[in-house]
């Protein structure tokens, strides 16, 4: 069906693919596995027409093909199902669909597309009321939205980026039943994924991906967990975690009742409550969108709670303003470190002093002491060993992992007791991803509490102490990752409360 | 005295509402465009000059869309194929339209045309209060009310205007359905600045029927404000440009009346009208009433790595 | 084969330094061909403003009384700019500074020359930063666009001047023109040279200078800084942004509005109609052009500076509108932007990709 041979595709100073070559067959899940940063999402940029290659060719059916702009790849039935949804959150379900269909003409009959559009939704067993906006939609329902785009445009070759990242362990089944329906009609599917499990279950074949390179492909029956994982990080660089416990009795944070507006009136945050000790690394889990912003906002002064309290250490904090907050002591990775986290356009030096500036070291009187903040800079460099260009140049050029460290260096400035970190390694490489986990356990050794809010069950069980589960701002349960199960977690992700 | 005033309100706010539906199209695509005081002297002055020397008011209008749509889609070409910032570029387009305006108008201040006359619908425009403000005027204003109308249908429903409005909030998801979102956007600018320019036309062509340096005097901006008054939406920006029409009759029946205000206190009533009604706009924005495009303002790079 | 746009590793320093000198060039390269289409020669237009701009010890000083407000305005609305706070109101902030000072002068009664001059200044400085304030409020507390408001304000504050010199302050002396009475002598700038240059130029030079030294060496140009580039890690990490807002707009309308003191103190002598053609919105483009520089301001207010000489000039001798002179403005910023486009990205020629 696809065939694709040595791709190659740079970004400003980053090579993403290195000549990639690898095939799909009509009717099988294809699996494309690699860590974070491996290029699997560049790949299906670049087949689906949003990206270029600057070498290499792609045959489909035995044909060479090009595509220059996803208009190319769709008609020629390549789909994608993107880890960012391409919805628009302010229109309809069935407007969302619409868009995506071809051949409509200008003045169309609406009832005659809603019956189209209903029959592939009954077709798969799905429940979406085509009025309604997307905005209402869980992320689940709206990743389904997606795959009706697709269905409805008799895409053959349909990839999915990431698609379980969102959904509870039971969600995720219902999808992998709606991909065996489809294989058995012959279509192909190339599903991208780091969940190993995952792609154990329902993968034909899998292709590893690492550093934008294709190492291998393997057949069913020829790979196991141990063989994929080793071919992802390579050679016996498996990672052993020495976890050891540092709970203290004391009470760091005490959240009770707590309760948070959003912009379109909904509950946010729904009388939550929580306690956490010192030392502790608290993982909260969910899925994305139950709350957990919301909590990290409220718990960094940045959103108001209009219900409930916090109490930091014996003082109550609920009501502070951010700068009081960090100066009680709690520090906070934001989840969208390019957007929230840094001053993009300010240097490496003046990103480290954002939460000091003010003291007496970094000043005289109202003038900035430009020597010490360059020493504090050279020292915090060296401590985290962050990558940072030339001096005087822009933090955004630096890449994700190295972005992620000049957050942190700045957070734990100033030995807070309390770390609010949410998604922390999204989008991290695996040593990166490392580093932040070992930022965590070496803290917690010292005494600081760690709230880790994470979609990635697997760094949950690794690192934490406890785990809780968030699901509709509310607080479904707690569990001992040492005693518990995914599938029990899962469950209270759903929501479903263990008796 | 009623329907007069009504008159008068109708009359003063059609170049507005030209102008505001042009606006409407731009932002409902992603793109602001702070040109439009520049693109409606462009209009007002292209429009005058191509009737006076034709004879032809059609041929103006015509020369008025024509002019303001090539003026327009400068802006539109830096903003959309050049990612230039929005808000610069339509700065440089009011300024340009202002000072080439008043370079080629030398030779057109002073002269006058028969403007366009009133056209009675027969039947309505016997009807009792509405009767003269809506249907006896002259036929920029009847297409003013067909454009809100269509403006309105397009937009809900038709394939095209569903694209523009995804252009609007999530121009991704308009590129990942095969979309050619530069080329859509580009025309987006382009076409609502030419309505614009028929708004400055009407200015020129009916309202008073000759050219003044710098005719439009702030009502480009005025119907920036009111975009956002309108929510965006056709029908709203009818309400709000009588809205200001109305205010600026009162003014000028004030005047006329010769009250003990300054004329020039009177003059700011329109101006200080139009904050309060941003300011309010702005706050039912914030409680959630009709939000503004998501992607307004943000030019759109595929290769823009998340 | 298709024109593909590309971003580039690190932005173009050929780009970058050469913009604005490419940007001027070409916009008087297309500005020669409409002045060509309204009749007149480009040549001799061009050459006639720099004879008359920089061709003699008078013009030159001419040239630095035109920049001076310029400088002013420019210094504000860039101020502004750094924290991505778009200031279109420096034209209304000029007139309403020019008010402030002229009241002042007016019913003050002060006799001596420094107190009277100094609460000019202050006078000026309140009454433009007032006035962008509002717009720094709506801006601040509900998140109106400052765009929009700062604009109308201008149109407001030019009535309200115009209502001031129409009316309660008009000269019952001056034959009924609109303007107000001259000014005393100890509410006037010195003289230099036997030339209209006045100690407000050198005023707007040590303004540069303490706008630069905010900028780069205080805690609260620090602050702008980070707001500018990303308002929620400002926010993050502790900053008032809502409190900045309303300062900077407010600092901002209040440079702006001592441009407006130094017109009637230095230039003008009274209150009257037109007090600044325009000055406010080529102040924008200043800021554009010159970047993040005070220095840049300072330059690029000369050779505007040397532009309005010369158009004033040219309306005399060709009678060419000095509202010509925004068209020009408007070609520069259109070019500018374009060279920022080839910062950023550079353009290639896609011939086939199909390389085994």
């Amino acid at each position: 069906m696809l065939q694709i041979e040595n791709i190659r595709k740079t970004f400003p100073g980053v090579v993403a693919l290195d000549s990639v070559s690898f095939t799909v067959a009509p009717g099988e899940i294809h699996t494309l596995l690699g860590e974070n940063g491996a290029g699997k999402s560049t790949l299906m940029n670049v087949l689906t027409g949003l990206y270029r290659p600057e070498r290499g060719r792609m045959l489909l059916r035995g044909q060479p093909v090009q595509f220059g702009s996803p208009r190319d790849s769709l008609a020629q039935g390549i789909g994608m199902v993107h880890q960012h949804f391409m919805l628009v959150a302010g229109h309809s379900v069935f407007e969302n669909i619409l868009l995506a269909l071809d051949g409509i003409p200008n003045l169309f009959s609406r009832r005659r597309l809603k019956a189209r559009v209903r029959a592939v939704i009954e077709e798969f067993d799905l429940d979406l009321d085509l009025e309604t906006p997307v905005w209402k939609l869980s992320i689940g329902a709206q990743q389904w939205i997606e795959l009706i785009k697709l269905l409805m445009r008799d895409c053959r070759l349909l990839i999915l980026d990431e698609p379980t990242a969102v959904l509870t362990p039971q969600e995720s089944d219902r999808l992998f039943a709606v991909l065996d329906k489809l294989k058995a009609q012959g279509k192909s599917i190339i599903f991208i994924s780091h969940k190993m499990r995952e792609v154990m279950a329902i993968s034909d074949r899998v292709t590893v991906l690492k550093k934008g390179r294709s190492l291998t492909t393997l057949v069913r029956g020829a790979f196991d967990e141990k063989r994929l994982a080793a071919l992802m990080i390579g050679a016996d660089r498996i990672p052993r975690w020495e976890k050891r416990m540092h709970v203290g009795k004391e009470l760091v944070l005490e959240i009770s009742d707590l309760s948070v507006r959003n912009d379109r009136g909904l509950s946010d945050l729904d009388s939550f409550s929580i306690k956490l000790h010192r030392g502790e690394i608290l993982g909260i889990a969910g899925v994305a969108g139950n709350g957990q912003k919301a909590l990290a906002e409220v718990l960094t002064g940045l959103k108001t709670a209009s219900r409930g309290r916090i109490l930091a250490a014996g003082y109550d904090i609920t009501r502070s303003t951010a700068r009081s907050s960090y100066i009680a002591g709690i520090a906070h990775i934001p989840e969208d470190r390019k957007s929230i986290g840094i001053a993009p356009d300010l240097t490496v030096d003046e990103n480290l002093i954002m939460k000091s500036f003010k003291q007496r070291s970094f000043r005289h009187w109202i003038f900035q002491n430009k020597q010490a903040i360059r020493r504090n800079a050279e020292e915090k460099i060296a401590q985290f060993a962050i990558k940072a260009g030339p001096g005087g140049s822009p933090v955004r050029y630096l890449s994700g992992g190295n972005i992620q460290k000049v957050i942190i260096a700045r957070e734990l400035s100033e030995q807070p007791t309390v770390l609010v970190a949410l998604y922390p390694t999204r989008g991290l490489d695996i040593g990166s991803a490392e580093y932040v986990h070992k930022v965590m356990a070496d803290g917690a050794g010292r005494g600081m509490s760690t709230l880790l809010i994470s979609e990635d069950l697997d760094e949950l069980l690794k690192i934490s102490d406890r785990i809780a589960v968030m699901f509709r701002g509310r607080l479904v349960g707690c569990v001992d990752p040492q005693n518990t199960t995914r599938e029990a977690i899962g469950l209270m992700m759903s929501g479903e409360v263990r008796p | 005295m009623l329907e007069i005033l009504l008159d008068a309100t109708v009359r003063a706010g059609t170049p507005i509402l030209f102008a505001t539906l042009g606006a409407i199209i731009n932002e409902r695509a992603g793109i602001i465009n702070l040109g439009i005081e520049g693109l409606m002297l462009i209009g007002a002055l292209a429009g005058f000059s191509a009737s006076y020397l034709s004879g032809s008011l059609s041929l103006g209008v015509l020369a008025a869309f024509a002019a303001a749509m090539l003026a327009g889609s400068i802006h539109g070409f830096i903003t959309v194929q050049l990612r230039g910032n929005q808000i610069v570029s339509g700065l440089a387009l009011t300024m340009f339209g202002i000072g080439i305006t008043a370079l080629f108008g030398r030779g057109m201040v002073g002269l006058t045309i028969d403007g366009f006359q009133r056209l009675a619908i027969p039947g309505l425009s016997r009807l009792p209060l509405v009767g003269t403000p809506f249907f006896n005027q002259d036929a920029l204003i009847y297409l003013s009310f067909l454009l809100v109308l269509s403006i309105a249908f397009f937009l809900y429903r038709t394939r095209w205007g569903l694209v523009l409005r995804t252009l609007g909030e999530n121009p991704a998801a308009a590129d990942t359905c095969g979309v050619p979102v530069n080329r859509c956007r580009f025309l987006a600018v382009s076409i609502g600045s030419g309505i614009v320019g028929i708004g400055g036309a009407y200015l020129s062509l009916a309202s008073t029927p000759m050219w003044i340096e710098n005719m439009s005097a702030g009502r480009g901006w005025i119907a920036v404000a009111l975009v956002i008054f309108a929510g965006w939406s056709s029908y709203r920006a009818l309400t709000g440009a009588y809205l200001f029409g109305g205010i600026t009759a009162m003014q000028l029946r004030f005047q006329a009346m010769g009250t003990t205000v300054s004329t020039h206190v009177l003059q700011m009533l329109p101006y200080l009208f139009t904050i309060v009604v941003l300011v309010v706009s702005t706050l039912r924005l914030a409680r959630g009433a009709s939000q503004q495009p998501e992607s307004l303002g943000q030019p759109y790079d595929r290769e823009d790595r998340k | 084969m298709k024109l593909i746009a590309e971003k580039r590793e690190t932005r173009s320093r050929l780009f970058r330094f050469g913009a604005p000198l490419v940007s001027v060039l070409a916009a008087l390269f297309v500005a020669g061909f409409l002045l060509l289409a309204a009749g007149v020669s480009p040549a001799q237009a061009y050459l006639e403003i720099v004879r008359e701009a920089l061709g003699s010890g008078y013009g030159l000083s001419e040239t630095l009384v035109k920049a001076t407000p310029l400088i002013f305005a420019g210094l504000g609305v860039s101020l502004a700019f750094r924290m991505q706070i778009w200031n279109i109101g420096a034209e209304g902030q000029i007139y309403m500074g020019a008010m402030g000072a002229s009241w002042v002068a007016l019913f003050s009664g002060i006799e001596s020359h420094g107190l009277m001059l100094a609460g000019m200044f202050c006078a000026a400085f309140a009454c433009g930063g007032l006035w962008a304030g509002v717009a720094g409020l709506l801006r601040a507390r509900w998140r109106v666009n400052e765009v929009i408001v700062t604009l109308l304000m201008n149109y407001i504050a030019i009535l309200w001047v115009d209502y001031l010199i129409f009316g309660p302050w008009k000269d019952p002396k001056g034959f009924n023109f609109p303007l107000t009475a001259q000014f005393s002598e100890a509410a006037r700038f010195s003289e230099y040279f036997d030339t209209r240059l006045h100690s407000g130029f050198f005023l707007a030079l040590c303004c540069a200078l303490l706008i630069y030294l905010f900028m780069e060496r205080t805690i609260w140009g620090y602050q702008i800084k980070v707001i500018g580039s990303n308002p929620q890690a400002a926010r993050y990490a502790g900053m008032k942004t809502g409190l900045a807002i309303f300062l900077v707009l407010f600092l901002s309308g209040a440079v702006a509005g001592i441009a407006g003191f130094s017109e009637v103190a230095g230039l003008q002598h009274r209150l009257q109609h037109g007090i600044s053609p325009g000055y406010g919105y080529t102040a924008i483009i200043i800021a554009w052009l010159a970047k993040r520089s005070a220095l840049g301001v300072v330059v690029v207010s000369l050779l505007m500076g040397v532009l309005l000489v010369g158009g004033d000039s040219l309306q005399i001798s060709w009678q060419l509108p000095i509202a010509f002179v925004s068209a020009f403005q408007g070609l520069i910023l259109f070019f500018l932007l374009a060279a920022d486009f080839f910062v950023q990205y550079r353009l290639r020629l896609d011939r086939e990709t199909d390389h085994a």
